[in-house]
């Protein structure tokens, strides 16, 4: 690791004027991609802003229609609420699926969808429900959020503040993991509401991304056989060692349908 | 008090206390007064000419205290790393032997190769330092695959093998073979990888080393499995130090699996520059760093045939082999595919026929050595994946085939150079069918045929040889080291004892098995004894760790050493007892005279020893310390049945052990605890290679594509089942124990049985390790193999 300068956030505004001045400075959320990243020298940020003592940036809001999770809410809590296993069961498994333990006790909601990894599984379920990122600047819908490989349409000095997650009527999220990482080879998210049917698909592209064939199928029939046949091509999809992209592209539709699956259980 | 059967008693290990709470002094955790801190700086190519290493910057920079490079050591007349078995070709020839520089010598071969070390004051500053080093490649093309570089116009890794070949080594009776194979009814013929492995020790290696001033002496802390080999080499044939003023100490180390049996190019440059730099010098891997530059394992190309007559007896076998030794010479790499692989294909089976050639290539890569099983998982996989495959070929059952072959009679001599003293292959394979119940396998198939799921049952019968031995035939062979054990018995004065041991524990728990033994045969208490190793000052002599041997051969030891402390004893107890000698037995824990009470307690006996005021001293030496050094006459034969299960999913591919068995005859054992644990750890090992561990290098860079664990997949524990172990004894006929060894079987019989059953489950013929989900599902693609329901 390189040396750097590390200070506590007192407020969101206070790290946010940080990182605008500077372009060398991270805010430091749950540290799970970060400091890996600074460990191995792969990154080198001049100053970090640690956002963990901002306590109205952490936890859960739930009514009838709508679940707010704080930016700086940890995974472990998310997948042990009471109140997101009622309203979105389907949330707090995927955060509760997150990394490791280690991972889940300390990584974040705001950092994962900041980070943008493109095999991290939050995308998926955030714009799988469609929800609404807040920041201190403004509100993005998930549809506008998600840009490209570690691209989101945060701009300089922008930082998450909550995300907020409208109740679907049912949902699941099925993951296939690279057995090595255990990062979402492919990761699906289906989400059934009152506008209609939604499948976000993580891991298996640059970037997480919906597959308009399925919703449109499974908006005629949410059942597993509706999506069964849809084939996503391979064409812009990840290929490495583990997965080739029509084996990626196999497994879309083969975990599409387990989604299904699971949300009818 | 005494009488206490120790051994066979399941008892929790001495050692585990410190290391639960953290109590543990592992070579990292020693900082010495003045310690300095070391980096490497590694090739960042496959393969690459130096043009120049520019170090003015670096030297510069914040805490540096010295920066070596190849030219430092080439002036001081460092030699480079030997290599500890001369294998002999066909024609007779000693094998092509290229130097292995401790620090590059006007070249990298491979991704990794050490080209600097940077000592500063901080492991930070001598990173940032390492960075700073600029050093001019001229990169060459690389050859990573062991097929390729036989090839004509690949690019030669080393000038004084233009082929790339280390050797063309044979054995056994070719002709024979070929005559058997021209009127055989039937051949099987696989051709196959037997994947590269990583070793992934959990502490990574680590060398501390301190000179003094004011004897002229070394001390080097390492994390070794054999700190008396490491010193033995260094000194005689790298550094050329008197080997009395170096002391090599193996404290905690963690877990080794054969990487950390060799003498390496980290451990060398840090010994020598602590004089150079008057401070001691620490360096630690990191887990990056670990990847690249540890020994790594198997990596072999394979086409094996197994001629069989109608009935299924099989009559030759007939394998040939390229063996990826990578890019040099590591410590034991020419004897893995040669001595410890092909004279294990006999098995379990009285083939009476078996020839086998190995070709040696030198690429691109990591050095590769042994790694826990060492040529014996290689021939295992061979053999027990062909038999498979030739009852499914002749549509016999996979059981039936073996009990056809199996070698029933002992002593067996094989047509591959070993002496099997004994065995019992049918007990451990029918025990192994009834604790897998494969009698009710078809019920469950069936059922998860109606779950989508594709089940299959894979068997793996195999051998191993442990205890490589006796010195002298190792020797015939082209070892250039012995092969016995050491062994010490310090009784002091009060009776409580402490024993020296050259083999030496880094996961093994050899202090809890080896007090069994002492104990056991002092009839004394356990907390009595206490077990040392891994300090050439305080062990006399040791051969360390490797090959499953420490029982059988550092027990050995330790047992001859107790018999003349009893024997002494016996004299002593004889003079107080004013009895003859013959008259004396040892009995729980006291010398008597036969047929009568008079006895005196075996701390009556050391402390006569010690304060001999009533002592023979005309015909005895006072105290009660012995040691003995243990040849052993023959390997020992370690033999089981491995039974393992598997569920695939055909739409991911993805495959799940559901049952394991493995059934092992080990010989008499010492603690069933240990054992079993050692059993689960060479099963996932074995797993891990047959189903997610594969080392791989791009082929055209050479980078290691799977240089972390997001790439590497080590098995976890829900990767395994929970395993059913049982064992059966047929006691090792050669050695006082009556002790096989237990390390490494679980790794050795594993794959084929993996890969068997997963070969079962999906009716074909063969499918390349590891099986990734990504390779299963393509064989399903292939083969259109859909879930049956």
């Amino acid at each position: 690791m390189y040396s750097f300068k590390y200070q506590k956030a007192k407020s969101v505004d206070d790290a946010a004027k940080v990182i605008s001045k500077n372009a060398d400075a991270k805010v430091l959320a749950g540290g799970q991609s970060l400091v890996a990243a600074m460990k191995l020298r792969l990154a080198h940020p001049t100053d970090i802003v640690d956002l963990g003592t901002i306590r109205e940036l952490s936890g859960i809001k739930a009514d009838k229609s709508a679940v707010t999770i704080g930016a700086m809410t940890r995974h472990a809590e998310v997948a042990a609420s009471a109140e997101v296993k009622k309203a979105i069961p389907a949330l707090a498994a995927l955060a509760g699926g997150i990394g490791d333990r280690q991972v889940r006790n300390m990584g974040t909601i705001g950092g994962s969808l900041a980070n943008n990894d493109p095999a991290a599984d939050y995308p998926a379920g955030v714009l799988g429900l469609a929800a609404t990122i807040i920041t201190n600047k403004r509100k993005i819908s998930a549809d506008e959020f998600f840009k490209g490989l570690y691209e989101t349409a945060l701009a300089q000095g922008e930082i998450i503040t909550a995300v907020s997650f409208p109740v679907p009527k049912r949902a699941a999220y099925t993951k296939f993991k690279n057995p090595a990482s255990r990062y979402a080879i492919v990761g699906v998210f289906v989400a059934e509401s009152g506008s209609g049917v939604r499948v976000a698909v993580t891991g298996a592209g640059p970037c997480v991304f919906r597959v308009p064939e399925m919703e449109k199928a499974l908006a005629a029939k949410f059942a597993p056989e509706s999506v069964a046949n849809i084939k996503v091509p391979d064409k812009n999809l990840n290929s490495d060692l583990h997965a080739k992209a029509d084996y990626r592209a196999h497994l879309i539709t083969v975990m599409a349908r387990r989604a299904v699956e699971a949300a009818l259980k | 008090m005494g009488a206490t059967p120790y051994i066979g008693a399941a008892i929790k290990r001495k050692e585990d206390y410190r290391f639960l709470v953290g109590a543990g002094n592992y070579t990292d955790d020693i900082a010495l007064p003045g310690q300095t801190y070391a980096c490497f700086v590694r090739s960042p190519h496959a393969h690459a000419k130096i043009k120049a290493i520019r170090k003015d910057k670096a030297l510069k920079a914040p805490g540096v205290v010295a920066i070596f490079t190849g030219d430092d050591l080439a002036e001081a007349k460092v030699n480079g790393l030997p290599c500890g078995w001369l294998i002999t070709d066909v024609n007779g020839q000693p094998m092509k032997e290229p130097p292995h520089p401790c620090l590059a010598q006007g070249k990298v071969r491979h991704v990794g190769d050490q080209v600097a070390v940077v000592i500063a004051e901080s492991t930070q500053q001598a990173k940032d330092a390492a960075e700073m080093v600029q050093v001019d490649y001229d990169v060459l093309p690389a050859v990573v695959r062991a097929g390729e570089a036989r090839k004509k116009g690949a690019p030669v890794v080393h000038d004084i093998a233009p082929d790339n070949i280390c050797y063309i080594w044979g054995l056994g009776d070719k002709a024979a073979v070929d005559k058997a194979f021209s009127s055989a009814a039937h051949v099987t013929t696989l051709e196959f990888i037997n994947n590269r492995l990583i070793p992934n020790a959990i502490e990574p290696r680590a060398a501390n080393a301190t000179y003094s001033r004011a004897d002229d002496s070394y001390t080097l802390y390492v994390a070794s499995q054999n700190p008396h080999v490491e010193r033995l080499l260094m000194t005689a044939f790298v550094l050329g130090l008197p080997e009395h003023k170096v002391r090599v100490v193996a404290p905690d180390v963690g877990g080794g699996f054969g990487s950390k049996i060799y003498l390496y190019a980290e451990d060398v440059v840090m010994t020598w520059a602590t004089k150079k730099i008057n401070r001691p010098v620490k360096w630690t891997a990191e887990r990056s760093e670990s990847f690249v530059s540890d020994a790594h394992g198997r990596d072999h190309v394979t086409k094996a045939e197994l001629a069989l007559d109608a009935s299924g007896k099989f009559l030759a076998m007939r394998v040939t082999t390229t063996a990826n030794m990578g890019a040099y010479l590591s410590t034991f790499a020419s004897c893995i595919p040669t001595i410890l692989y092909a004279t294990l294909l006999a098995g379990q089976y009285t083939t009476p026929a078996i020839y086998a050639e190995v070709t040696a290539v030198f690429t691109n890569t990591a050095p590769v050595d042994a790694y826990r099983g060492a040529g014996r998982p290689e021939a295992t996989y061979v053999v027990e994946r062909l038999v498979e495959t030739a009852a499914r070929e002749m549509k016999m059952n996979p059981v039936e085939i073996r009990r056809r072959n199996f070698i029933t009679s002992f002593p067996y001599q094989t047509p591959v150079a070993l002496l099997y003293d004994t065995g019992n292959y049918e007990a451990t394979l029918a025990e192994s069918l009834k604790v897998a119940d494969v009698a009710g396998f078809s019920a469950r198939k069936a059922d998860a045929a109606r779950r989508g799921k594709l089940r299959g049952l894979g068997y793996s019968c195999y051998i191993e040889a442990c205890g490589i031995a006796p010195s002298n035939v190792a020797g015939a062979l082209g070892a250039r080291a012995g092969l016995f054990e050491a062994g010490e018995v310090r009784v002091h004065p009060t009776g409580k004892v402490t024993v020296f041991t050259g083999s030496h524990s880094h996961g093994q728990g050899h202090e809890t098995t080896f007090a069994q033994v002492v104990a056991d045969r002092l009839g004394i208490p356990m907390d009595d004894v206490d077990i040392v190793h891994g300090d050439t000052s305080k062990v006399l002599f040791g051969m360390g760790t490797y090959g499953s041997r420490s029982i059988a051969v550092g027990g050995a030891a330790i047992v001859k050493a107790l018999d003349k402390v009893v024997a002494k004893g016996k004299k002593i107890a004889a003079h107080l007892l004013e009895a003859a000698e013959a008259d004396i037995e040892f009995k729980d824990g006291a010398f008597v005279v036969k047929g009568t009470d008079k006895k005196k307690a075996f701390a009556e006996v050391s402390l006569a020893a010690y304060v001999p005021h009533n002592y023979p001293l005309d015909k005895l030496e006072p105290g009660l310390n012995e040691n003995a050094f243990y040849d052993p006459a023959n390997f020992t034969f370690p033999a089981g049945s491995h039974i393992c299960e598997v569920e695939v999913d055909p739409d991911t591919g993805t495959v799940k052990v559901v049952n394991f068995t493995a059934v092992d005859d080990f010989g008499k054992i010492i603690n069933p605890m240990i054992v079993e644990g050692q059993v689960h750890g060479g099963l996932t090992q074995g797993i891990g290679q047959a189903l997610t561990e594969g080392c791989h290098y791009d082929p055209q860079s050479g980078q290691l594509v799977t240089g972390s664990y997001l790439d590497y997949c080590m098995p976890r524990a829900d990767d395994v089942p929970a395993y059913k172990v049982g064992t059966k004894e047929t006691p090792c006929t050669h050695n006082p124990l009556g002790v096989k060894g237990c390390g490494e079987a679980g790794a050795i019989g594993a794959p084929a049985a993996l890969i068997n059953a997963i070969t079962d489950a999906l009716g074909v013929k063969d499918i390349e390790m590891p099986a990734t989900p990504q390779r299963v599902w393509r064989v399903c693609q292939e083969n259109r193999i859909k879930a049956a329901a």
